[in-house]
């Protein structure tokens, strides 16, 4: 019996669900389907209007090209899950409700209005991050991740001739997709040196599937004749009105190469989404790649009662990783719930710990290479939403004291538009430091990853929440 | 902001000024607020005086250049009544502000919208006061500290002050030791906290505040508007939450609504409740704000002391010793005066502004009293 509810007050009826899963992607399912199995009555909330997440990302029905069915790894992952939570009778999927905020207890604050759970199970993804370049506000330039979704969600390829660059091992997929679609891949930049590979040999072996899964991407760009590079960023885009070429180059500027194209899609690996969590007073811990994840035990628990987080939510570590802590969590939930010792089984957990541990070395592999800021003009746009240059930034830490991202934020005006520093948080914390070679503040990484409304909310229903207690 | 402008004023009058702070510039309360210049929503008195004062000077700096730089904007208040009672309290509220120097000009409810055209339908009347202004305020103290030409040490952590034979002869910090003949006490709401350094003290209590900050939009709103109960939530003393929002467009297009006044120590954990009154009540004043949206909001808190009335004079105790803390929520109004204020007692001379009722022992004789 699928139970797919339109609105609150349909679902809810004012009643408590025994979990709150926030997020429909890989993880959220899975967390939903495992709860509800083991009879929970489960809220799967999601903004959007599918099951599947960025991951699963699929085109509307009706929608079709012939390379359609190729654009997606283990699609019958997503179907066996997919039926798991459609046929549960327990789970109501809450579609188009945008979270914007938890209060402890729990009560999700939606667009819609409030959701009240005993548990949360926070399913929330990941962003992706992006460092600035001149030119690369240019049309035609795309983020990796947003070249993909324009191509799994709307069969449309960002351009005919594609550079792929930056770093991380979501470059790949997203070469070989556009290079199934037709996208002629001019070549496939990979900042970082992959042979440092070699340094952790253990999780490697233990992980053969995805060693298997990387020859599989290099027969085919071998196929495709797509290009791999390693050691190169795009430090500058060019074009007039649209982007008409890259130049690709060694982070020190040193073997500059110009690459005539009508597209990039580029990206520096994903973020932890975690702004609810960080909001609600979650633990958290700073990775090696500069990104913030929050702290969770061998059952998924969050520091605060009650509270789950599964998936990247936890540290980016990929789609394996993201179905198996769903499973944990919604067992360890329901194990919670029906007071029995017995949290989640330990095979799982296994399979979590090995994948994370391949996921650790990933991460180590790829950092975002600090000399992005040294290809800066200074009128390069740091932040796009609010058009804040190069120059501006320069001046609030140079010259107007400005010691920390907070207070770039404060004096530029950088970071407070319509992405709230998703975009430029990453850039705005390395440049808040004077001395180049110095990283980050782990302070105003925090900072970068922390929003006290996770999404924009209109006003109205900020003022239903007063007009409710009276 | 108090900080900066005492430094302004002092380096104005002829001192060598060094200002040190633990973390970036405008890192406190002045981070925090959202630059209102307002003299409407003060009764006569030290403070009103202290505020028309810091009008002048605002102006003085904006005549001088300065002013674009922090997005001084003279753009006036509009404060609204919605029923006739709260018409009448604000018009004799109003009269006596006039007779202090106040402009204020009755403007009848049908005229309210030549002021503000998407106003709700249905107010009572309301009043417009000229003199009221607004600055982005992290930039004006920004602004006004790099234009006094003082040093500044930032991440520099006070640790203690140097005195000997009842007088201040510098400050330790966390990078060194800086000697001086006078220290002045600009440090918000840790000023209390600097002054037990100097074996003094200052009741100091931070009161929280958030502001609602909404999706860029084209200028809707005109000026500063809000409803006549905003007057008596400022000079309240309860402990208990007290919101009457505050709305206003700003430079780069968000509306700001603020602010809501609370004393629950430095608690940042979000209050919705907050929001939300602070929502209904902006909602209240312009509907067409019900389907806008809300991007962020930020939590602040004011340097309370017990008797809503800056400290601002020498120290007690300890000569060479001032104190320039404690102007709650209208520190980026009264700093202008207030530097100028200082730097008039440092050098002996006489003030524009009658310094008497900011003494900071006032607080010793009450403290004697149960």
């Amino acid at each position: 019996m699928t139970a797919v509810a339109d609105t609150v007050a349909e679902s809810a009826a004012g009643n408590r669900y025994d979990v709150a899963v926030i997020g429909a992607g890989p993880a959220g399912m899975a967390a939903a389907a495992a709860a509800a199995e083991n009879g929970l009555h489960v809220a799967l909330i999601e903004g959007g209007r599918q099951l599947g997440g960025q991951y699963f990302r699929h085109p509307a029905p009706g929608l079709n090209e012939p390379w359609a069915s190729q654009l997606h790894h283990g699609w019958s992952r997503f179907e066996t899950l997919a039926t798991r939570v459609e046929t549960s009778s327990r789970i109501d999927v809450l579609f188009e409700h945008q979270v914007w905020a938890v209060e402890a207890g729990f009560n999700i604050l939606t667009d819609r209005g409030p959701i009240a759970a005993a548990h949360v199970v926070l399913a929330t993804g990941s962003y992706e991050r992006v460092v600035p370049f001149p030119g690369w506000d240019l049309p035609g330039v795309f983020t990796a991740g947003g070249a993909q979704a324009l191509l799994k969600g709307n069969l449309v390829l960002p351009g005919r001739r594609v550079v792929v660059a930056g770093t991380g091992p979501l470059l790949l997929p997203v070469a070989a997709s556009l290079s199934v679609a037709g996208a002629k891949v001019l070549g496939l930049f990979e900042a970082n040196h992959i042979r440092g590979y070699a340094k952790h040999p253990l999780p490697l072996l233990k992980n053969p599937a995805k060693l298997l899964e990387g020859a599989d991407f290099a027969r085919q760009f071998l196929r495709a004749r797509v290009p791999l590079r390693s050691g190169l960023m795009v430090v500058e885009a060019q074009g007039t009105d649209a982007l008409e070429a890259v130049i690709v180059a060694r982070p020190d500027g040193t073997h500059r190469r110009r690459i005539a194209c009508d597209a990039l899609a580029v990206g520096y690996g994903l973020a932890p989404q975690i702004d609810l969590a960080l909001t609600l007073g979650c633990e958290h811990k700073l990775l090696t790649d500069g990104t913030v994840a929050l702290r969770v035990d061998t059952n998924q628990r969050t520091s605060l009662p009650g509270c789950y987080a599964v998936g990247e939510t936890a540290g980016i570590a990929g789609v394996e990783s993201a179905l198996v802590e769903g499973e944990i969590a919604g067992l360890a939930v329901a194990a919670g719930v029906a007071k029995s010792r017995n949290g989640s089984p330990a095979a799982l957990r296994r399979r979590r710990d090995r994948l994370r541990a391949f996921a650790d070395v990933l991460r180590a592999r790829h950092p975002v290479p600090p000399a992005w800021r040294d290809h800066l003009a200074p009128d390069t746009l740091v932040c796009r939403c609010e058009e804040v240059p190069a120059r501006a930034v320069a001046e609030a830490v140079e010259d107007l004291g400005a010691t920390d991202a907070r207070t770039v934020k404060l004096l530029t005006r950088a970071g407070m538009g319509w992405c709230q520093g998703r975009v430029c948080g990453y850039a705005v914390a390395c440049l808040a430091r004077r001395d180049p070679t110095e990283p980050p503040n782990p302070a105003d990484l925090l900072a970068a990853a922390k929003r006290p409304l996770a999404r924009p909310v209109p006003l109205g229903v900020l003022a239903e929440q007063d007009r409710r207690n009276k | 902001m108090v900080g900066a402008a005492c430094a302004f004023h002092l380096a104005r009058a002829g001192c060598s000024v060094t200002v040190v702070d633990r973390g970036a510039v405008a890192g406190g309360t002045s981070g925090a607020g959202e630059g209102n210049l307002l003299v409407s929503d003060k009764e006569p008195g030290p403070e009103l005086d202290l505020a028309l004062r810091s009008q002048e000077l605002w102006r003085e700096l904006d005549a001088q250049g300065l002013g674009e730089g922090f997005e001084y904007e003279a753009k006036g208040g509009l404060v609204v009544a919605f029923t006739a009672a709260d018409l009448s309290a604000l018009r004799t509220f109003a009269a006596t502000q006039r007779d202090a120097g106040v402009l204020a000009e009755e403007v009848a409810a049908e005229r309210l919208s030549e002021f503000e055209p998407h106003l709700a339908p249905g107010v009572a009347g309301g009043f417009w006061y000229p003199q009221d202004a607004q600055v982005m305020p992290a930039l004006a103290a920004a602004r006004l500290l790099r234009a006094s030409g003082a040093e500044v040490r930032l991440g520099s952590t006070v640790t203690g002050l140097a005195v000997s034979g009842g007088a201040v002869r510098g400050v330790r910090t966390t990078r060194g030791e800086i000697p001086a003949r006078y220290v002045v006490n600009a440090a918000g709401l840790w000023s209390g906290a600097l002054a037990e350094l100097a074996g003094s003290r200052l009741p100091m209590q931070p009161r929280r505040g958030f502001v609602l900050v909404t999706e860029p939009l084209p200028p809707l709103i005109r000026h500063k508007v809000y409803s006549a109960a905003y007057v008596s939530d400022v000079a309240s003393s309860d402990a208990a939450l007290q919101s009457s929002g505050v709305v206003e467009g700003t430079p780069s297009g968000p509306v700001l609504i603020g602010a809501s006044r609370e004393r629950v120590g430095l608690d940042r954990t979000p209050s919705y409740d907050a929001l939300g009154r602070l929502a209904a009540q902006a909602a209240e004043l312009f509907p067409f704000l019900e389907r806008v949206a809300v991007q962020r909001y930020y939590c602040g808190f004011r340097p309370y002391l017990p008797d809503h009335l800056p400290a601002i004079g020498p120290d007690a105790h300890v000569a060479g010793l001032f104190h320039a803390a404690g102007h709650e929520g209208a520190g980026i109004g009264l700093a202008p005066a207030t530097g100028e204020m200082i730097a008039a007692l440092v050098a002996g001379e006489k003030t524009v502004v009658d310094a008497a009722p900011f003494r900071p022992e006032r607080f010793y004789s009450e403290e004697a009293q149960p």
